[in-house]
């Protein structure tokens, strides 16, 4: 069974973490990850970097500009992660944009996260319909699921769609924005985590986007099964660093 | 083959819409409506007025008496240089703008890169009085200053685009991310044909009016309403999208394409998208871009802002990858002196972008009897200070 099929059985609402491989230094990937699981993270998204990650904000941009100015790339990522099973046993996504795939090849990418035990991917400029005609194939073959993202403005029909191509969780963008903290949700949030609940859609849903503290990560796991914090955390391992990663996570949950 | 774009939104290998989730709706609701609206009697009626009355159109097809004998071979110039705002931006953004009205909005974002399409925008925008707000790269608002004037003037904030290289990629960037933040009341003006299907199309159908023109101004003055060959500059190609349009199909028409090679193809400053592009993915399009082995989109460099994109239009990429079309690629030096020589010649002082096109003279042999129509796609006078600075004047 997929880790993250087996994670979603569990009884709790789930915390996600994002941040961008190779920063704030260049081998910080594995200790980055280690110190996530022991503070009891449930789930980790590595982000690839990319030179224009169209869908992030400040945060993010800049966290993937210093990675790629450390010498972050592909092949570095995979040779990082090449023993990390050893160490790691949740779940472990991959988040990057979909043109540095295509130039390592999707095969081969597919075939080498298979190897290392990635469970999952997550490509944001890689449409729904692209990838369920050209991709899914090869992506089931290597036993990786692809998650997608859905907005308060994705039409009902699509959502549905959505449901039925994924696996693993529906990533559910918290508000019609870029990556990026912000300290509370408001009604028009609340309402949209809400209809989606109502929907009864068979893949859990997992909220991102705009969650940075207690408050919004409470918010955002009334109705879903779990978020994902991505700017927050990266703005504190700038900050403080990765050995205080624990202070972090006790302060979300 | 068919040049033009099928019902996926393809040229051949090239286009789609590969766009974040956060930009399906915007990108669809365009989708599902450009094509019914601007065949709508009522639109095109409006365009076509506002094109004659406001813009000026149809702009001359001028020949090009001396030039013309100094080559041996016949040479038209389109004069899209004479456009209001001095370029074929324009032609778009009014297609734009009266689309972007059509679906209700009340906001107008754009980028740019020599500021042409955010002068353009911003002059659209002030004739119908809608809220404009341009992106350019930090880097370009420096190098344009004269431009960056002319937007404020008319009306338009102009937010510098401060990610990456500054320049005209991440003023792309930062118009997307306004557009994911404010998906219902913006319509994004891009100004190529580039990013995700429809916009290469759309804009490409906006442009066309140049080759539509071209048909009957060259039948009236020779008898036959197509050349031999048409050539254009191409950064994202929307120039070259618009003088090629009605000749995609029709084999006796020969394509050159004309690109950025800036310092020379190997220097690594370049904008040379040709020859120096791998397959790839570039503002929600697949295209061919100029990127590292590893996928990041590199810096392109050419001493015209207006070329210096790392990417360029999906039907372009077809058009080359498929050899429709001739692509030559002409070094800043050349370009700059084209620049003069169309000035001392003809008595037009190009835009820097548009002086790279004719330098293909030089590089290609034309026979006596050959037309040739250059698309003059724009005037020098926001280039004027790079001119003194590299001329002494």
């Amino acid at each position: 069974m997929n880790r993250i099929d087996k994670k979603f059985q569990e009884d709790k609402k789930l915390l996600s973490i994002y941040f961008s491989a190779g920063h704030p230094n260049l081998e910080d990937t594995v200790p980055i990850l280690k110190k996530l699981q022991a503070a009891g993270v449930d789930m980790v998204e590595i982000g690839l970097p990319f030179s224009d990650p169209l869908a992030d904000g400040p945060t993010i941009q800049e966290s993937s500009t210093k990675a790629l100015r450390n010498g972050m790339t592909t092949e570095k990522l995979f040779s990082q992660l090449e023993n990390i099973r050893e160490h790691i046993d949740i779940p472990l996504v991959l988040m990057g944009y979909f043109n540095p795939m295509m130039q390592y090849g999707i095969e081969k990418f597919c075939q080498r996260c298979e190897a290392i035990g990635i469970d999952g991917l997550i490509i944001p400029d890689l449409p729904v319909d692209v990838y369920h005609e050209e991709y899914k194939t090869l992506f089931d073959a290597h036993g990786l699921y692809n998650m997608f993202l859905i907005t308060p403005q994705t039409p009902e029909e699509r959502i549905r769609y959505i449901d039925e191509v994924s696996n693993g969780f529906i990533y559910m963008v918290s508000s019609a924005s870029v990556t990026g903290a912000k300290n509370t949700f408001g009604q028009t949030q609340t309402d949209y985590f809400d209809r989606i609940a109502k929907m009864g859609l068979s893949t859990p849903t997992v909220v991102g986007f705009g969650i940075s503290n207690a408050e919004t990560y409470t918010a955002a796991t009334t109705h879903s099964k779990g978020a994902i914090i991505g700017s927050a955390f990266i703005q504190f391992l700038e900050n403080e660093g990765v050995d205080k990663i624990n202070q972090f996570i006790s302060s979300i949950r | 083959m068919n040049y033009n774009v099928d019902e996926k939104g393809y040229y051949g290998d090239f286009g789609g819409a590969f766009i974040p989730e956060m930009l399906y709706p915007n990108v669809a609701e365009l989708r599902e409506n450009y094509l019914k609206i601007t065949a709508e009697p009522s639109f095109k009626k409006e365009f076509d007025e506002l094109l004659k009355a406001y813009v000026g159109r149809p702009t001359p097809l001028y020949f090009a008496k001396r030039l013309s004998e100094r080559y041996n071979t016949k040479i038209y110039l389109k004069r899209e240089d004479l456009c209001h705002t001095g370029a074929h931006k324009v032609n778009n953004t009014i297609g734009q703008i009266l689309l972007a009205k059509s679906l209700g909005k009340n906001r107008i974002i754009a980028e740019t890169g020599a500021g042409q399409h955010g002068v353009a925008t911003a002059t659209v925008c002030a004739l119908m009085g809608i809220e404009c707000i341009v992106y350019m790269g930090e880097l370009d608002i420096q190098r344009q200053a004269p431009n960056v004037a002319r937007m404020k003037m008319l009306g338009a904030e102009v937010r510098a685009a401060q990610s990456g290289s500054k320049t005209l990629k991440d003023a792309t960037n930062e118009a997307i991310r306004d557009w994911i933040n404010n998906p219902v009341d913006t319509h994004y003006i891009i100004g190529s044909v580039v990013g995700p299907h429809p916009y290469p199309d759309m804009v490409a159908r906006f442009q066309s009016v140049i080759s539509e023109e071209t048909k009957w101004q060259l039948l009236e003055q020779e008898g036959r309403d197509y050349p031999d060959h048409v050539i254009a500059c191409v950064g994202g190609g929307s120039n070259a999208a618009g003088l090629y349009y009605h000749y995609l199909n029709d084999k006796r028409v020969n394509i050159i394409a004309v690109e950025a090679a800036g310092k020379g193809i190997d220097t690594g400053e370049s904008a040379a998208t040709s020859a120096l592009g791998k397959e790839g993915i570039i503002h929600g399009s697949k295209t061919l871009l100029m990127q590292t082995p590893d996928g990041q989109i590199t810096e392109p460099y050419s001493i015209s802002a207006g070329l210096d994109y790392p990417g360029v239009g999906p039907m372009h990429a077809h058009l080359f990858r498929s050899q429709r079309a001739e692509f030559i690629s002409i070094p800043d030096q050349e370009a700059m002196d084209w620049g003069l020589t169309l000035s001392q010649m003809e008595g037009i002082i190009p835009a820097i972008e548009t002086a790279h096109a004719f330098a293909a003279l030089d590089v290609r042999k034309f026979g006596p009897d050959e037309i040739i129509v250059f698309n003059c796609s724009g005037r020098g006078d926001k280039d004027l200070a790079t001119y003194i600075d590299y001329f002494k004047l």
